[in-house]
């Protein structure tokens, strides 16, 4: 590996900019921007869901570098160190918190959170 | 028709934990309390809060996957299971996806014609309860409560071996005993510590195939999932018969309408976009630790009832009935040991313990007296000092206040009245009244003995032996 | 002089002396806030009420003796993703803009322990999302060495208040390099301690196992003393440290013969920026010269650090910033119909641009058929790039490098092209992957007058290598004028 990790991706963008579409851009649809909004609560006006389709898409063309690296037989990372193991003990620590729980809520009643009516 | 068809179901079964605090924060988990009042930073999901494991839970999990022969998983890891709801505080719900706490056991069930069926468990994994949510019908808005918000569960995941409600039912009332054995929960289906979901499918006899299935939920009784299990069975089959699909989905079982409908919704996708929680570091459940549990299990029912017919010498029947609960077979055997006589002490909880807590609809949990005092009270009877229905009244204020038997007997002056002066007077009177038994018994009719000798226990407000008073009835009637 | 000029430490002396009082020392920051904020822009929320009112405090406990910390009295400001009980904590966004959190983070705690007088909460990018500091809500901060640039980021805000001398010392966070860089483009002093080091309570998560709380302030010294204090193993965060070796002050020696200090050849290509590849040499050169061993090495997979990180963040990101949902704080739109839309309006109106790119991008990369050929793929290589680590620190103390591309950029110039500003973390996101420590510090201006960082690496736990050879080059360019 030589030294020009950044201008080769920096170049990979700038053609991507310049209107050669990825693979992965072509991937993003309208539908899956739909969809990612609905699992992720966003909506998006028509023109921010453009731009999020552009920008998604670069930024999957972009990491699909990671496909380049071989990591079968790699166990992936999800802790950093080693550490295990870290428990509490069964002890009441906390006394009445509903005063604080309910400081900041937007909306509030008979000392409970108020949220829109849900289903069933 | 139906009887073409096979039904398939395989059970998910909630049950919280009997920890003294949360899975992920010290906050209570006793029941009741203003809304909000058991929480915290941590399970109402503020800002900048963080989860740490209550290692109680850990050891309960592990404890009930022993018990149904799960494989402990050695290294386990909790993941999140993202969606969005209000009662769920972060918007994700902290499970265990990739390494449940136990895998591959099952337990076996016997149904009423005595046939017995291996349920083969799945997985057990461990997950935090979402809060309360209730609907005000004044502003029209739901009320979100955190109280219940983090109470640690655990969720055992059946195979789809079972083929009937009354197989369900057999199902959960063994897992039922057992956790209860445990110790680590008390499983009440109504007030919600114990939930099952049903999951359900049809198939035409002598398929391989599983079909399509469905997911019922709410389900607060026994006799809620039988009348579910019936309505989804005919449900399907009518939707099969009528050439339509059956459609995965999950519906809510309305018990009061006997009816259910489908909790579906086009504003949420099913993607619960799972991965580690990167929290909480993964768990590590050694061998030893393991040993250490084991240590700590109890003896569980099957065990129990051979033993308790080989060193109690108990019939099969009472061995059955004392070991329903912990509780109860626990009871019993201080009772047992400290006074030796096991029969009596089984009588005594066979029968009046039983029939007190059928009618004051309590749990054997909730029994509050002490073997000691059924002890001494057996001793009274033993040594004559009170008999029949004076015994019962005493065990009531037993079974009501814990109340010393020797103290209740003295106060309310219920000792028997053995002083034969005084019993043959009360009989001369009792035999002076009634002429006409004395009769029938002089001519042959024995019974009448009977009549007379209950005459003078009345008169003796039961406070007298009635083995003495029939032999001073015999000799006086034979004069 | 204004008493803002001293480094923290040598304000704690002075304190300790009583030659100056904690009213005194409140009063210069407060003064020297009322003076530069409007330029600058380094603060979303000053409560000088509090203030006050610690300092008073403080000041009667180092007077009967109970405080003695170098930093009883000395006043700091905290970013404003850390939680402060009783004081607005926005993330500098609209989400949280009335935000009241009651309790506070546990690196806060430590702090006020040892007496530390908090005078305000510093901007940011929104939820730590950006490198410039240009996604808050509250507006831009600008670079103190010239207004028309950016402070680098997401701790622009913090790192801007120390550069503009506006407090003594200030707390930022780092999940990609978000101590490291502004401490660079600001010309102050940073450090990202090894994850677990400080406790994560109390800090409004961005990324989860990358997100670390560090000390900014305006040299090693101040830097290792304030890590000293807010270090701590905290119940409350099941991934903090038991550590022993906290004492961080210990390493402060000018004294680097025989440290072995690798460069590695991928840090210094072509993506680096002359005057700033010629300042990180000059200062390699330096410690060689104090007897440092220096070569260059192969560092094996820079380039994959980035786009991993961004999954790995973003994934993060996207399940941690869910609970803003308009029910039990912040943000709730206005006009909704029914639940769903009320979650949706809130959060698109809640969220800035730059933090809606992420949750998207996170939720996509976790959504149901990409989880293995995303997520799992860069936790693979987060694996890898530990390896590589583990491989370089078998030979050497510190890893030496930029701690950024190039200098500070100008506002306005980094939003445009997502890939672009987030290639400027190349130097400083493997770091936050592999969990290690690095600190940034200043080595030199450009032509434009703006400062230019330098970055060291260390082993795991190895906080004091890094501190040692820092506080050497630091001696050594105040010898020289750098």
């Amino acid at each position: 590996m030589s030294g020009s990790y950044k201008d080769e991706t920096l170049k990979r963008v700038s053609e991507n900019g310049s209107g050669a579409k990825s693979a992965m851009a072509d991937v993003i649809s309208d539908e899956t921007i739909a969809y990612v909004g609905i699992l992720a609560k966003i909506d998006l006006s028509p023109k921010e869901k453009e731009q999020a389709q552009k920008d998604m898409g670069e930024m999957l063309d972009y990491i699909d570098k990671l496909n380049e690296l071989d990591t079968s037989g790699v166990l992936p990372a999800s802790h950093i160190f080693s550490v295990g193991n870290v428990f509490r003990e069964d002890i009441v620590t906390n006394g009445d918190g509903s005063k604080e729980a309910l400081a900041n809520a937007p909306a509030k009643k008979g000392g409970g959170f108020a949220a829109p009516k849900t289903i069933g | 028709m139906s009887r073409q068809y096979e039904t398939v179901i395989g059970l998910e079964v909630h049950v919280e934990l009997a920890t003294k605090t949360k899975i992920f924060c010290g906050c209570s988990t006793a029941f009741g309390g203003a809304p909000n009042a058991h929480t915290c930073p941590v399970c109402t999901g503020m800002p900048g809060s963080l989860p740490t494991l209550n290692k109680k839970a850990v050891e309960y999990a592990v404890a009930v996957g022993l018990a149904a022969g799960c494989e402990i998983t050695k290294d386990c890891k909790f993941d999140r299971k993202n969606y969005f709801y209000p009662d769920n505080p972060q918007n994700y719900q902290i499970s265990q996806l990739y390494l449940p706490i136990c895998r591959n056991g099952g337990i076996e069930i016997e149904t009423g014609d005595g046939k017995k069926k291996w349920i083969g468990i799945h997985e057990i994994h461990m997950e935090e309860d979402a809060g309360k949510l209730v609907h005000d019908e004044q502003e029209d808005c739901s009320i979100v409560d955190f109280n219940r918000s983090g109470v640690p569960l655990i969720e055992i995941v059946s195979r789809p071996d079972m083929r009937s409600a009354e197989e369900v039912t057999a199902y959960l009332d063994k897992l039922r005993l057992m956790i209860r054995y445990l110790g680590a929960s008390d499983c009440k289906l109504q007030e919600g510590s114990m939930r099952a979901d049903v999951n359900l499918s049809v198939r035409k006899e002598g398929t391989k195939e599983l079909g399509v299935r469905t997911e019922m939920k709410n389900l607060n009784s026994f006799k809620a999932i039988a009348r579910a299990i019936e309505n989804e069975k005919n449900r399907q089959i009518g939707l099969l018969e009528a050439g339509k699909g059956v459609i995965q989905e999950t519906r809510r079982w309305d018990d009061l309408k006997e009816y259910s409908y489908a909790m579906r919704s086009k504003e949420d996708a099913r993607d619960y976009r799972y991965f580690p929680d990167p929290d909480l570091p993964p768990v590590h459940i050694s061998d030893a630790w393991i040993a250490e549990i084991k240590e700590r299990q109890p003896e569980f029912r099957p065990e129990k009832m051979l033993r308790y017919q080989s060193e109690y010498g108990l019939p099969l029947y009472d061995a059955e009935i004392l070991t329903e609960s912990r509780k109860l077979a626990d009871f019993f055997e201080e009772a047992a040991q400290l006074c030796g006589r096991p029969k009596k002490v089984s009588n005594w909880i066979m029968g009046e313990t039983m029939r007190l807590l059928k009618e004051k609809e309590m749990e054997p949990e909730e029994i509050r007296f002490s073997p000691e005092n059924l002890v001494k009270l057996i001793e009274l009877q033993e040594k004559g000092i009170i008999h029949g229905s004076v015994a019962k009244e005493v065990f009531e204020a037993i079974f009501e206040n814990n109340a010393d038997p020797e103290a209740y007997v003295e106060a309310h002056g219920l000792k028997s009245v053995n002083d034969e002066g005084t019993l043959r007077s009360v009989i001369a009177e009792i035999v002076k009244a009634n002429p006409k038994s004395v009769e029938d018994y002089r001519n042959g009719k024995k019974k009448a003995m009977g009549f007379l000798v209950g005459q003078t226990m009345k008169t003796m407000n039961g406070k007298a032996d009635p083995k003495l008073v029939n032999e001073i009835l015999s000799e006086v009637l034979s004069e | 002089m204004s008493l803002m000029s001293l480094t923290a430490t040598e304000l704690g002396r002075k304190i300790q002396a009583k030659e100056v009082s904690v009213k005194e020392a409140v009063e210069a920051a407060l003064s020297a806030i009322a003076a530069k904020e409007e330029t600058i822009g380094s603060f979303v929320t000053i409560d000088e009420k509090y203030a006050k009112k610690r300092a008073g405090e403080v000041q009667k406990q180092i007077r009967d003796g109970t405080l003695k910390s170098p930093i009883a009295g000395v006043p700091v400001a905290i970013k404003d993703n850390l939680c402060t009980k009783g004081i607005r904590t926005t993330c500098s966004s609209r989400m949280l803009e009335h935000f009241i959190p009651s309790y506070t983070a546990e690196a806060v705690v430590n702090l006020e322990r040892a007496g530390a007088v908090l005078i305000g909460k510093t901007n940011m990018d929104e939820f730590a999302m950006g490198s410039t500091t240009e996604t808050s809500y509250f507006g831009v901060t600008r670079n103190p060495w010239n207004t028309d640039y950016a402070p680098g980021g997401s701790s622009g805000g913090s790192c801007a208040a120390v550069a503009a001398e506006e407090c003594s010392y200030a707390l930022g966070t780092d999940t990609g390099g978000s101590i490291r860089q502004p401490s660079a483009f600001c010309g102050v002093t940073g450090i990202k301690p090894t994850y677990g080091t400080v406790s994560r309570y109390g800090l409004i998560a961005y990324g989860s196992s990358l997100d670390q709380i560090g000390p900014i302030a305006k040299d090693v010294s101040d830097c290792a003393a304030v890590l000293e204090v807010i270090s701590s193993w905290d119940r409350k965060d099941a991934t903090s440290i038991k550590r022993q070796d906290l004492n961080f002050t210990a390493a402060l020696l000018d004294d680097v013969r025989g440290m072995r200090i690798g460069m590695p050849k991928d840090y210094f290509g072509e993506g680096l920026d002359d005057e700033v590849k010629k300042a990180v040499l000059a200062a390699a050169k330096i410690l060689e010269e104090k007897g440092a061993v220096v070569e260059e090495f192969d560092l094996g997979l820079v380039e994959y650090a980035v786009p991993a990180y961004y999954v790995i963040a973003c994934a993060e990101a996207s399940s941690n910033l869910a609970r803003f949902d308009g029910i039990k704080y912040g943000y709730r739109t206005k006009e909704f119909d029914g639940l769903h839309q009320m979650y949706q309006k809130s959060r698109s109106e809640g969220f800035g641009q730059e933090v809606k790119r992420r949750i998207l991008l996170g939720s996509f990369v976790l959504s149901s058929g990409y989880y293995d050929a995303y997520y799992l793929k860069a936790l693979s290589v987060k694996s890898l790039i530990k390896r590589e680590f583990d491989k370089a620190f078998a030979k050497y103390d510190v890893i030496l490098g930029p701690a950024a591309p190039s200098a500070a950029p100008k506002i306005g110039s980094s939003l445009s092209n997502p890939i672009r500003m987030y290639l400027g973390d190349v130097y400083t996101v493997a770091a936050n992957l592999a969990g290690l420590p690095g600190i940034a510090l200043p080595c030199g201006k450009n032509s434009r007058n703006l400062p230019i960082g330098l970055q060291m690496t260390g082993d795991c736990f190895q906080e004091k290598n890094i501190i040692r050879a820092a506080y050497a080059y630091e001696q050594a360019r105040k010898e020289r004028r750098i």
